[in-house]
């Protein structure tokens, strides 16, 4: 590069570049794609927009993005495909590191491990993008498929995930976060929400995973105490594929059949959703079951307000243990909304939605379901929603209308 | 047996052979100013041919425990502008000067057979460290920059003898800075004093340019496989401070796992990976509880990991496509000897 102008002319132009000069890189697919894609996500400048041409980019290590303003937009998230299926090495398919990043218009598929992550981004977008594992559900696929994590405002607009071994939407240690009109199918998990703050996730699909929703907080991690979780407006239904998460996993604990699961968070709200087809139950209220080593931490769920919801057949094919026996308890299926009992009337747990609620009545998170106590209830308390509404900065919004 | 030997051999035949022209002489210029040299040559750091006769004002250096890269030959060079000086703080980490480098060859061979591959520098500019691959050229006129990394054929000759093709990963300009990278920003990993070896020849005036800020301590950590010099604990987490901790730290690229092996996590036993169980692992987890199960490595996330070649499983995430048996072998033997609950 000749730098002719060393003086101050140059240094305004430097100082003003952000605006002024951002330039469109295009990248096509075809012969040597991997080396020609990441030099263009290293040489981009702030404003940039990386282009991703039609077609199929066979890539054979992660990709990775570190400057901050840049936008990655392909085609559309069946016209411009990353393919990570010759992966030879790398944790994720692309890693994004830097700040105010927008991803658009493309898929990803087939990445060994997680699809995208998104590490320390703050107001990262994450627009009309496909990920897909195409062999389908299987326990050798990749973890996670959208996965930001220790961030600060995370956008997850119209995004379609399938066949995440864990959670096909995963938001880890954020804040400020919306998740909305996304489709989340054959996952695991389709979204979860986990030692997160400030989270809306609604108007979005969630089928043929595992479980539906997940909103959890687990211990001996920099970022714990999950709170302040809205979960409203989405269809959750059929979430009946069996359990495929490798074990070990804090996911693999999750019955399949399971709509929206809970489980050690405060300040929750679930309402206006339409549950249907789950078989083992449509909300469950649980604390962390294992044992931990965390003065810090807080396993049991308090203040959760639930209203307003849709409850279709549920409750007919219940995968967790004690299970079968609850059923056969309560008239052949299990209540479409349990709660762990943790906590009794301190616990804050409201519920205003006309459907019979399983109370297990344990008095510690971690006990044994053989000796619950477990009955019918009403969670009668205030329950309508009143957290407020999640907004991101306007300039994430801008970047997808 | 000291492993500065290999570059100090080089330097003193480079200065023996009387008809090789006088080496280059390091230009400032281009380690402090803004951009990407595209050449090596531009540094001025080796006079050739490959990296044969690195320049005399350079230091070089080994680690007592180092960083495991399939099983490369590591040649490392300190450089430090005219006057400069070295501060360490009271953990021996050692700060550079603006206009310092760090520069780290890796090839296959010992000694005359040394056939360079790569070299990366860590060029300490007034904005932080820029971290930049060099790749060598097939008659090793001279290295171009990859920022985008790159792949080649290579067959290793492992420690057991067997011979093995394996595809070697350069890695791109990030993948520099995902190891190298402590709250964003790109650092050093290996010169912590304790773990540097220096040849006696420079090491003398080379720890004279060094302020310290407590007692110093240079060359005198655990040699990760030599037992007489520290205890199996003390060279297991030498082992995983080196080969793991630039990542796994609390300001490190894999701070969201909450597992930290760096030395001054060890206080907190859940987060050295004791009876801790995985966040984010996915099919890393191997079905596996614990990242570290005391008394049974083959129950141990850390050993199924570190013994894994698979994208998405293997431990580091960049910088290998081999096993490190011997590694893995030393932190089974730790692991076994873990106290149980």
């Amino acid at each position: 590069m000749k730098r002719k102008f060393a003086g101050l002319a140059s240094l305004v132009a430097m100082a003003m570049a952000t605006p002024l000069a951002a330039k469109d890189i295009a990248v096509a697919p075809g012969d040597g794609a991997q080396e020609r894609l990441q030099e263009a996500l290293i040489l981009a400048q702030p404003g940039d927009v990386v282009i991703l041409g039609e077609g199929r980019f066979d890539l054979t290590d992660g990709l990775s993005l570190d400057v901050a303003g840049v936008t990655v937009k392909g085609a559309g998230p069946d016209k411009s495909v990353l393919s990570f299926a010759r992966q030879m090495a790398a944790g994720e398919g692309l890693l994004v590191t830097s700040d105010n990043v927008v991803l658009r218009d493309f898929a990803v598929e087939d990445s060994k491990g997680d699809a995208i992550k998104s590490k320390g981004a703050d107001n990262i977008v994450y627009h009309n993008i496909r990920v897909e594992w195409t062999g389908g559900p299987k326990e050798t696929n990749g973890a996670y498929g959208i996965y930001p994590v220790e961030s600060e405002n995370v956008l997850i607009d119209s995004v379609l995930v399938i066949g995440a071994s864990d959670a096909g939407i995963y938001v880890g240690q954020s804040r400020n976060i919306v998740v909305r009109d996304s489709v989340a199918r054959f996952n695991v998990a389709g979204i979860e929400i986990e030692n997160s703050f400030n989270a809306d996730v609604h108007d979005n699909v969630a089928t043929k995973n595992t479980g539906g929703i997940l909103v959890f907080d687990l211990p001996n991690l920099p970022q714990q105490g999950g709170h302040n979780v809205r979960v409203f407006d989405n269809v959750v239904v059929e979430n009946d594929t069996p359990n495929f998460a490798p074990k070990g996993n804090i996911v693999a604990s999750v019955p399949a059949g399971t709509g929206v699961m809970v489980m050690a968070n405060r300040d929750i709200e679930i309402f206006d959703n339409v549950f249907e087809g789950n078989g083992s139950s449509n909300i469950m209220i649980i604390g962390y079951r294992q044992k931990f080593e965390d003065a810090k931490y807080q396993p049991m769920v308090r203040n959760v307000r639930i209203s307003d919801n849709a409850h279709g057949k549920t409750g007919f094919a219940p995968k967790f243990a004690g299970g079968d026996m609850l059923a056969a308890a309560f008239g052949g299926s299990v209540p479409p909304i349990i709660w762990d009992g943790v906590g009794g009337a301190e616990a804050q747990v409201f519920c205003s939605d006309e459907v019979p609620v399983l109370n297990l009545g344990m008095t510690k998170s971690d006990q044994p379901i053989e000796t619950a106590q477990p009955s019918l209830a009403k969670l009668m308390g205030d329950a309508a929603p009143r957290l407020p509404k999640i907004v991101m900065p306007e300039a994430m919004e801008a970047a997808i209308r | 047996m000291k492993r500065w030997g290999v570059p100090v051999a080089l330097a003193a035949a480079a200065l023996l052979t009387s008809a090789a022209p006088a080496p280059l002489s390091v230009n400032d210029r281009v380690i402090t100013a803004p951009g990407l040299p595209k050449k090596l040559s531009e540094f001025g750091f080796f006079s050739g041919p490959g990296v044969a006769r690195p320049s005399p004002v350079l230091t070089a250096y080994s680690l007592n425990t180092p960083l495991f890269s399939d099983y490369a030959e590591k040649q490392r060079f300190i450089y430090l502008p005219a006057g400069a000086r070295v501060s360490a703080d009271s953990t021996g980490r050692l700060a550079f000067p603006v206009g310092s480098a760090l520069i780290k060859t890796f090839g296959y061979g010992t000694g005359a057979d040394f056939r360079p591959i790569e070299t990366r520098v860590l060029l300490r500019r007034a904005g932080g460290w820029e971290a930049l691959p060099y790749v060598w050229n097939a008659d090793l006129s001279d290295a171009d920059l990859k920022v985008a990394g790159t792949r080649l054929p290579v067959t290793v000759t492992r420690p057991d003898g067997q011979s093995i093709a394996i595809s070697y990963a350069v890695p791109n300009k990030n993948q520099c800075k995902e190891c190298h990278s402590s709250a964003g920003e790109v650092v050093p990993i290996g010169p912590l004093a304790a773990n540097l070896n220096i040849a006696p020849a420079s090491a003398k005036p080379f720890r004279a340019r060094i302020d310290w800020a407590g007692k110093p301590n240079l060359g005198d950590g655990p040699v990760w496989n030599d037992p007489a010099t520290g205890s199996l604990d003390a060279r297991a987490r030498a082992y995983l401070m080196v080969n793991c901790a630039h990542c796994h730290n609390p300001q490190g690229s894999a701070s969201n796992s909450g597992l930290f092996l760096s030395y001054s996590a060890a206080s907190d036993r859940a987060a050295t990976g004791i009876y801790k169980r995985p966040v984010a692992a996915g099919r890393g987890s191997g079905g596996r509880d614990f990242a570290i199960a005391p008394g049974h490595p083959d129950q141990s996330i850390m050993i199924y990991r570190m013994a894994s070649t698979e994208p998405g499983v293997a431990m580091p995430e960049v910088g290998r496509s081999m096993v490190h048996e011997e590694g893995v072998a030393l932190i089974r033997q730790w692991i076994s000897a873990l106290p149980q609950d």
